[in-house]
């Protein structure tokens, strides 16, 4: 056997794709497993279908998980893929366009016979017009993995599910992966044959491509230098769940979560419902409305309650959070935002429910509003949000992104003695309690809980009297209430520090960025800036109320730019809020923000500036 | 001090609000004898916990000194469960009426209901929607003439009880808004049943349907058109020389004339039990409808079943043997870490 070459490189990305009954996911998952064991640093894209099983071998059953991962610091999961591993024609047909031209494109083979061709809408096998502008491997996947498994007492359906291990194999080898993980992941979830077949397939694999003459040469991607602590594989939807638990947990009280299923938010309370051994109760609501009402009823009796969602989940939550709002009780809302309007695409990304938060209530009926801007900043998104809540007696709404929920990133493990311990307001004696006297600082009424003593009181929807809480149709006072309400949420300002400028504190550009453009966004400007350009970078988690020196920060630039994924939200708020001439970068494709996109964006403005 | 459950008064659970329904109106005498009945239930005012949606009802909450919210139209019930979840120690009862509670929260009473959620719901049935000023409501009759329908309703309407026992209710019952004695009764008996309550309460609009409830409010009238039923007793009705019972063949009742004397064993008159596993018993009971039957009042249905807010606790009891209570730490380190130096 010929020795073979191994090549050190900084940074690669790959993207498996199959069918959706392929276990691409799956395939994904353990890959970025033990890429994060071996110490890299990366960032992941799942994206798949709508559709439970759409018709085997369409393009519309396609089904892909993306991994960018380095020696350096990763923030996205890569514009394009330097490898693409293709199990059939469909998936080669949806995705080769993003190959990057030289890379390498890896099939098999055994997929490409006419009926599959057919299903993907070719008239012939496109794979010799792609040899020269790809490395083209193509193996006979199929057959391999059969030979492999040889011997084993299953059907050959159940044979050749097993292909994406011996795929996953050859990758672990090209890759210097440890199989490890994998074996042990494999021995606890499957029995008898069937974790057999795939232990073997995996093995078989590996050894395929230590011998195969037609892979002459594998990769090393040394280990980044990230800080020093326990790390984890974490998606947004988990951070959330945990960020949940860690707020019960700190706060010392039951937690609620009411929810109804919906793409792409669903994994919260699948994941939440796990947990009743800390207390933690869940309900699986007859609707939306039901949902965030439960939810609040939960809020009103003690709990720490929440509930999550996806934007047509938040427009019939809508009333329920206005009550919520006006009752002025704690409540947290989770909404992971999805391709729209209407049904739109629910497993692709848009940051489109900006303003439904901020504004999708009838009247004046101020929110305080954060985005999450990771998978691992969730957890310390939920968490701050629950502070807010109970802290402030309202209901503050968390968007978050199907990319961010189901995206993965290695997570620095918090300290649990690092996680600020909330107490809630000690309640006021009967004789002076007043379910509406607001606390002087915070404005906030005392949290009063069903079954304590000589506390009883009535809340609602109707005009309620300063202090009181009785109803009241009172001009002056309905106005009063109207701007305590306001001063309010504005008043959190206080909690929120100071927002860093990365790069220069004043100059030519600045972008700005919310929620999950935040990877984009720094990568962008970090490789502009290395050659010299004036341009500079802040990013928000807090959008309602926003950070105390934004408006400071903004009018220190000639030129403001705002990469999000709608036609122009934030961007519109900026302008009203603090008449600055921002400029929307949109893009609606339910797509996140390519490096390359918004790097050729800032080109264009500073171009465009030199030529002026 | 909180004063003991045993000395209290009917003043301890009036709040100081003047209440503001109209003048005649049904609801004023439904919430004397909630006020009158609290005492007697053991209950200390911190413990209660009213909850309602919209409409003249859902006022309610305001006029009890307990623990209140006045919530959103129809969803009173999704609340309540989020209340009773989140502490089953409270005695939670929603108060709404036919139009919150059977058309805008459909959904949640029958889900409430299914769920056999420990609360007390009490549904004032007056045929139509007060507070929006007179339109008709999901239980007014066919042809009903209302500012919405000037060519009379042709909704069919929903028997409110049917609706329940449909969600295989474990506690049914029918009461009317001027029979103080009876309301107290089963009230009484609505908080000693353990899952969720649903009492219809037959309560007068004397502004926009006045005397819809008549026969069965007027002492007089209310012998023969009303059937008061007793656990154990026949179904049987009528003043002197007018009596009827009735009689059940294949989940179908009829009405038997029991005029002449005629004995009652022989006629085969159905024989009240609360307690009977299907609803179908009490699904009978509810399809009699005025004027072809006389309209039963009292306790249909009584049957013990597993509460939502009892299988919550005890899951979480489990899961705290089962895994011990959860440590934080350990599961944020759960699964596959690594550590960088």
């Amino acid at each position: 056997m010929a020795k073979k070459q191994v090549v050190e490189l900084e940074e690669i990305a790959i993207r498996f794709t199959g069918d959706s009954g392929d276990g691409m996911q799956v395939t994904g998952g353990k890959f970025s497993e033990s890429t994060m064991l071996a110490g890299n640093d990366l960032s992941t894209l799942p994206d798949y279908p709508a559709e439970i099983r759409a018709p085997a071998g369409t393009l519309a059953g396609v089904s892909g998980f993306q991994i960018h991962f380095a020696s350096r610091n990763v923030h996205t999961p890569a514009d394009q893929p330097d490898v693409l591993v293709a199990f059939n024609p469909a998936a080669l047909k949806t995705n080769i366009a993003d190959l990057r031209p030289g890379g390498t494109l890896i099939v098999n083979q055994d997929a490409f016979k006419k009926r599959a061709l057919a299903r993907a809408e070719y008239e012939e096998s496109p794979l010799p017009g792609l040899r020269d502008r790809f490395n083209v491997v193509e193996l006979p996947l199929t057959q391999l993995n059969r030979k492999a498994l040889e011997g084993i007492d299953l059907g050959s359906r159940d044979i050749d599910r097993c292909k994406n291990f011996f795929v996953l194999g050859i990758m672990f080898w090209m890759y210097g992966r440890d199989l490890d993980p994998t074996q042990r992941w494999l021995r606890g979830r499957f029995r008898g044959e069937v974790r057999e077949a795939n232990l073997r397939a995996l093995e078989s694999g590996h050894a395929y491509g230590e011998t195969t003459e037609l892979l002459p040469t594998s990769y090393q991607v040394p280990a980044a230098k990230i800080p020093s602590g326990t790390y984890r594989n974490i998606t947004g939807n988990a951070a959330f769940a945990w960020g949940i638990v860690a707020a019960g947990v700190q706060m010392d009280r039951q937690v609620f979560l009411g929810a109804y299923p919906i793409t792409p938010a669903s994994d919260i309370l699948h994941e939440v419902a796990r947990y009743g051994h800390f207390g933690i109760k869940t309900m699986q609501a007859e609707d939306e409305i039901a949902a965030c009402s439960a939810a609040i009823g939960a809020a009103f009796a003690g709990s720490l309650a929440v509930t999550c969602t996806s934007g047509p989940g938040l427009a019939l939550k809508q009333e329920a959070i206005n009550l919520a709002v006006m009752a002025e009780l704690p409540l947290v809302i989770l909404d992971i935002q999805r391709g729209g309007p209407s049904t739109g695409m629910p497993t692709k990304v848009e940051q489109g429910d900006l303003p439904m938060a901020l504004y999708g209530r009838n009247s004046d009926s101020p929110m305080p509003v954060l985005a999450a801007s990771s998978p691992g900043d969730c957890f310390h998104t939920v968490f701050e949000a629950f502070r807010w809540a109970v802290k402030y007696m309202t209901p503050v709404v968390v968007l978050s992104d199907s990319y961010l929920a189901n995206g993965t990133e290695p997570w620095l493990i918090p300290d649990i003695e690092s996680l600020p311990r909330v107490s809630i307001p000690p309640l006021p004696e009967p004789e002076s309690f007043q379910p509406y006297r607001r606390d002087p600082k915070t404005l906030a009424r005392p949290w009063a809980v069903p079954g304590t003593p000589g506390l009883e009181h009535r809340i609602g929807g109707l005009s309620t009297e300063e202090n009181t809480g009785n109803v009241s149709y009172d001009p002056d006072n309905n106005e009063r209430m109207m701007h305590l309400r306001d001063q309010k949420v504005a008043g959190i300002v206080a909690d929120i520090p100071p927002l860093e400028v990365v790069g220069n504190e004043q100059g030519e550009l600045l972008v700005v960025g919310w929620g999950r453009t935040r990877g984009a966004s720094t990568t962008a400007v970090e490789a502009a800036r290395a050659e010299g350009l004036d341009v500079s970078r802040i990013h928000l988690r807090h959008i309602n109320p926003f950070p105390p020196n934004l408006g400071e920060i903004l009018g220190n630039f000639r030129r403001i730019l705002v990469p999000e994924i709608n036609l122009g939200h934030l961007t519109r708020l900026l302008r009203a809020e603090f008449l600055v001439p921002a400029e929307v970068m949109s893009k609606t494709q339910g797509k996140p923000f390519k490096v390359g996109e918004i790097r050729q964006r800032i080109d264009e403005i500073l171009s465009s500036e030199d030529d002026s | 001090m909180a004063t003991p459950a045993a000395q209290l008064t009917r003043k301890d659970f009036t709040s100081d609000q003047t209440v503001r329904w109209c003048p005649g109106c049904g609801d004023y005498s439904i919430l004397a004898n909630i006020q009158r009945v609290m005492p007697e239930l053991g209950l200390s005012p911190e413990k209660v916990v009213f909850v309602s949606g919209i409409g003249c009802s859902s006022r309610f909450p305001y006029y009890m000194d307990t623990y209140g919210f006045h919530t959103i139209h129809g969803r009173a019930p999704a609340f309540a469960t989020g209340i009773k979840a989140s502490n089953p120690d409270l005695s939670v009862w929603v108060v709404t009426g036919d139009g919150d509670g059977l058309a805008i929260g459909g959904n949640h009473l029958l889900h409430i209901i299914r769920r056999n959620v420990d609360v007390n719901i009490l549904l004032f049935n007056n045929r139509v929607y007060g507070l929006t000023k007179g339109q008709y409501s999901p239980t007014s009759r066919v042809g009903m003439k209302t500012k919405s329908t000037p060519l009379g309703s042709i909704d069919h309407p929903i028997d409110p009880l049917s609706f329940a026992l449909g969600a295989a209710a474990t506690f049914v019952a029918r009461t009317v808004d001027v029979d103080a004695e009876h309301m107290q009764y089963v009230f009484r008996r609505a908080q000693e049943h353990r899952g969720t309550s649903f009492i219809e309460i037959l309560q007068n609009c004397p502004v926009f349907n006045d005397k819809e409830w008549d026969e069965l409010e007027d002492k007089k009238q209310r012998v023969d058109a009303g059937l008061r039923l007793q656990h154990g007793q026949p179904l049987v009705t009528g003043s002197e020389g007018r009596r009827r019972g009735i009689r059940i063949d294949s989940g179908v009742p009829a009405v038997i004339d029991l005029a002449d004397g005629a004995d009652i064993s022989t006629a085969d008159i159905a024989v009240h039990n609360e307690n009977h596993h299907s609803p179908a018993y009490a699904f009978a009971l509810a399809s009699m409808e005025r004027p072809n039957f006389p309209l039963p009042i009292g306790v249909f249905r009584a049957v013990e079943s597993a509460t939502y807010d009892g299988m919550l606790e005890q899951q979480m009891e489990q899961a705290m043997e089962l895994r011990g209570a959860g440590d934080l730490r350990n599961l944020l380190h759960s699964g596959e870490t690594w550590t960088v130096k």
